[in-house]
């Protein structure tokens, strides 16, 4: 086959911070004492933190060494399955570090921070253009905190309405997130059941809904990456019962430019930044996820809301009394909606559609070259990511996990595997348009070598990873004894 | 678009593989009635130079340190960050990587965040921390959601001088839940009065911020006595400036069963108030009660240490409904700068670093009374305090910001009883030439 990227490398051993270090030593340059010190009542004084002291050089290597044993998008293809693990362009780095916005200060009157106002006003215009829902908050952290403030307005929306109510549809393929989102505002999940596709029918949803049920929660394109094709009559279903509609936008990437949100019925949807609009994950965050209601919800979203006055000047306003209050200490993660607000203006609407459209040909692409060797649960045509199973494999007594270490070896970072619950030994493959097609191919010829050598060469897999600085992990261990700090 | 990759011969191969003929084509299984009819209506796309100049620009109208003097922290402060910080914590192997579900090639994160959950527990003098949450508010919201699970009881009790946008989260997050929030007043001192506890039912935590909103170092030894005069009561400290804990008596040694908080002073940019961190830790007891991920040290096949994502049966993409928290990520880079920070500082750092920080605000505190400007709250500040200025200081207020300084931050709104009242911060990023400034422009 072809070279593979993956090599083992040159890779440093590195202990833990205290373990290095002498005390004395310091990274940290101190400005000079021009006031006189003061000192504090003897009783409030600590012995101030065990921290190991280290000099600037240390520091400097430890996180470079800890760094180099690190997959990232920045250094291979990254196909993780609901994740849109696409490519983070440099320059937002170089815009979200501007000492003119990574200096501001939340509190400052508006007047003196006009410029983090302009970026936070015009993303909320951005973001309402693209879902075609009219009134949008950035303020949620992440996606699972979108999540909440839609559950929270679901929660005020029925109170206002003058009757609670307790229950809540979620499709069996959901992310977990839905049904804790749910239950944190006191609504009892209600599992809807989909077919071998995942598709949603409208028979399941009529039969759930009624007056006690507050509404549903769909993520369309759905887990299994399909478009639910009955959305139309579900969301009329919910709405005619007195529900509503909260639309999961995990998967927008797949719809941008295509889709209208609003037509389709949905009355709130969250966006993940950090999945659509390119920014970096951080390895687990920070993310954000804004949420876009239609015009009769937009009173229930969270405060602060940006306006604008009739001088053009930006403004904050706290006064709206049926809104669900505040989410976050200030205006949610304005670092994370700056670098969209960037992305958002170097692509442009022909830009962003085709986005889209390439991440649906290069899943589909990979579901055509891969369908031969890994058992497609469900052959028809995909959005943006498509599931294998490790059914094909599974009598050589391989499984999902085996297959994701393997790959490691390649050089890539492995699908999201046992997800969704709905396919047993899932692999659930989401490549995004910034891949090209020779690392598609590349990526192709690796899974093609693997399915080879579960008949082949099983041990193969069994040992895998064995090029990383570490083998598989004793996970049963760690959570037996838990070692949380040392 | 440098951006996307596929050349128009690509598209031809890779259309004719899925068998479809043009690109629409793939979207064809999506009803009519569920797409849009018209553009999505966004401005042209610009260019990498226009991107820079357009946001220059921006950049440009707020105002920051470089020509502004903000003397207020009220939980987003100046604290001077490391070049060698700012370069490591930007490196692609740490910013562009996802949760380290795959542990074998994210060591490094999960190596970093292990490090992280240990200096927050020795900061704060707890057993266990997570791997962080959103922000220190939602943090507060989390842990007090977790002191209901832990006692089975229905209400929360929260002191008044807690920061308020933290106790609107609070609110928040409890409105949909039928639990009661309870206040507990501030005294005269400027710390929370725990007298009143001995009036309320038995609730599920008590929580106070220390320093709290006024800059006023609680009695946390005092509060957590009273506290847990009902042993069933869990005792919460929140905090927005956990540089104090470099000097102070940590939560964890004075009674507190949960400290939680912003750690935003550790390494991060204000940013306009986010990205930022909110730190989280508890006792062993609780571990498996916490929200949240966690790191956990373990062995691969050879016996070489490794780090994992542990307990997830706690966690909403195991446990779903019943999980501890519906939270699915956490502030990981955020949390790798915090802990860059505080190896940058080391033991001997963080305590010069947080001495100055007390001597700079007490500097300021100083000449204002020497300046005849009353402090009201006469407890022991850490880097902020409050100041009751002249009737009408509003005015020199607005007039100072057209001169870049921003003179404290007005109290009235968060507490309408707090007319003329103002909150200052000094770090050790207030030049003494910029406060003795400022002491001219507001004593009388």
């Amino acid at each position: 086959m072809t070279e593979a990227v993956g090599t083992p490398g040159l890779k440093f051993n590195e202990p833990l911070l205290w373990e290095k270090g002498s005390p004395g030593r310091c990274a940290f340059s101190l400005p000079p004492r021009d006031v006189p010190a003061h000192s504090l009542d003897a009783s409030l004084l600590g012995e101030g933190p065990d921290f190991p002291d280290l000099s600037e050089l240390e520091v400097v290597r430890h996180y470079t060494r800890l760094s180099q044993w690190n997959f990232c998008v920045d250094s291979g293809m990254y196909p993780l399955g609901s994740c849109t693990m696409k490519y983070n362009p440099k320059s937002h780095e170089r815009q979200a570090g501007l000492p003119g916005f990574a200096g501001v200060h939340p509190l400052l009157p508006p007047g003196l921070c006009q410029g983090a106002l302009h970026v936070m006003y015009h993303l909320e215009r951005y973001l309402s253009a693209i879902t075609g829902l009219p009134a949008v908050s950035l303020q949620p952290a992440a996606g699972a905190q979108g999540e909440l403030t839609g559950m929270l307005i679901f929660h005020a929306y029925h109170r206002q309405q003058g009757r609670l109510r307790h229950k809540l549809i979620i499709p069996d393929t959901a992310h977990g997130t839905n049904p804790a989102s749910a239950a944190l505002c006191g609504f009892k999940p209600v599992t809807a059941e989909s077919d071998s596709c995942g598709i949603l029918s409208a028979d399941a949803v009529a039969a759930l809904m009624d007056e006690d049920t507050a509404g549903i929660m769909i993520t369309n394109p759905n887990t299994m990456g399909f478009f639910e094709t009955r959305i139309r009559q579900i969301t009329r279903i919910v709405h005619e019962a007195g529900g509503l509609v909260y639309g999961d936008g995990a998967n927008m990437n797949a719809v941008m430019g295509i889709v209208d949100a609003a037509r389709i019925g949905i009355d709130i949807l969250h966006l993940n930044l950090h999945k659509t609009f390119s920014t970096p994950h951080g390895g687990g965050g920070p993310g954000s996820g804004p949420v876009c209601v239609t015009q009769e919800l937009e009173p229930f979203l969270p405060v602060p809301r940006i306006l604008r006055g009739p001088d053009g000047n930006f403004q904050v306003d706290d006064q709206f009394p049926q809104s669900v209050g505040r989410v976050h200490a200030f205006y949610g993660n304005f670092g994370i909606q700056l670098r969209a607000y960037c992305y958002i203006r170097s692509m442009g609407a022909e830009n962003l559609k085709k986005a889209s459209q390439l991440a649906v040909l290069n899943a589909n692409y990979l579901k055509e070259r891969l369908k031969k060797d890994y058992h497609l649960p469900c052959d028809r045509p995909c959005m943006h990511e498509c599931v294998f199973s490790d059914k094909y494999q599974a009598p050589h007594r391989i499984s999902t996990l085996d297959i994701a270490k393997r790959l490691m070896e390649f050089g890539f970072h492995p699908p999201t595997i046992y997800f969704p619950l709905v396919v047993p030994g899932a692999i659930m493959v989401e490549p995004t348009e910034t891949e090209s097609l020779e690392a598609l191919d590349r990526f192709v010829e690796a899974m093609q070598t693997i399915a080879a050598e579960s008949r082949d060469a099983p041990e193969r897999l069994y040992h895998a990873p064995t090029t990383t600085k570490v083998g598989r992990l004793d996970e049963t261990a760690a959570a037996r004894k838990p070692c949380l700090s040392g | 678009m440098r951006y996307l990759p596929h050349t128009s011969a690509n598209i031809a191969t890779m259309l004719e593989t899925v068998g479809v003929r043009h690109l629409d084509e793939l979207h064809a299984m999506i009803p009519e009635d569920c797409r849009r009819k018209t553009p999505m209506d966004l401005p042209a796309p610009i260019s990498e130079w226009e991107l820079n100049a357009h946001m220059d620009e921006l950049a440009g109208t707020n105002a920051v340190p470089s020509g502004c003097k903000v003397f207020i922290g009220a939980g987003a402060y100046d604290h001077f960050i490391p070049a060698s910080l700012s370069a490591l914590i930007a490196r692609g192997e740490f910013s562009t990587a996802y949760t380290p579900y795959q542990p074998e090639i994210s060591q490094g994160t999960l190596q970093a965040i292990y490090e992280y959950q240990t200096y927050v527990t020795r900061l704060l003098g707890l057993e266990v921390a997570n791997a962080s949450m959103y922000d220190g508010a939602s943090a507060l919201a989390e842990a007090l959601l977790m002191a209901v699970r832990i006692t089975k009881r229905k209400s929360v009790v929260l002191s008044a001088a807690i920061h308020p946008h933290y106790r609107q989260v609070v609110n928040t997050y409890f409105a949909p839940t039928g639990y009661d929030v309870h206040l507990l007043p501030y005294g005269s001192d400027g710390r929370t009065d725990f007298d009143s506890l001995a009036d309320l039912a038995p609730t599920a935590a008590v929580a106070v911020q220390s320093p709290n909103f006024f800059g006023c170092i609680e009695d946390l030894g005092g509060g957590g006595a009273a506290v847990h005069r009902d042993p069933g009561t869990l005792f919460i400290t929140a905090f927005t400036e956990p540089l104090a804990y470099g000097l102070l008596k940590s939560p964890g040694t004075l009674g507190a069963d949960i400290a939680c908080g912003e750690g935003q002073s550790f390494g991060i940019p204000r940013s306009f108030g986010g990205p930022g961190l909110g730190m989280f830790a508890t006792r062993q007891a609780y571990v498996r009660n916490l929200p949240g991920r966690l790191v956990g040290k373990t062995q691969d096949r050879e016996g070489r240490r490794g780090f994992v994502l542990t307990l997830a049966t706690r966690e909403q993409h195991i446990r779903r409904a019943r999980a501890t928290s519906n939270i699915c990520s956490n502030q990981s880079l955020c949390a790798t700068a915090s802990v860059m920070y505080l190896a940058s500082l080391g033991g001997s750092g963080i305590r010069s670093l947080a001495a100055l920080n007390h001597d700079k605000a007490e500097y300021l505190k100083q000449c204002f009374k020497k300046g005849g400007v009353s402090i009201p709250f006469e407890s022991p500040t850490f880097n902020e305090f409050v100041a009751r200025l002249p009737q009408g200081f509003e005015k020199t207020h607005r007039r100072l910001l057209g001169e870049n300084i921003v003179a404290g931050l007005h109290l009235e709104r968060f507490y309408p009883e707090l007319r003329d009242h103002y909150l200052f911060c000094a770090t050790e990023t207030s030049a003494k030439a910029d406060m003795d400034r400022l002491v001219e422009e507001v004593c009388p």
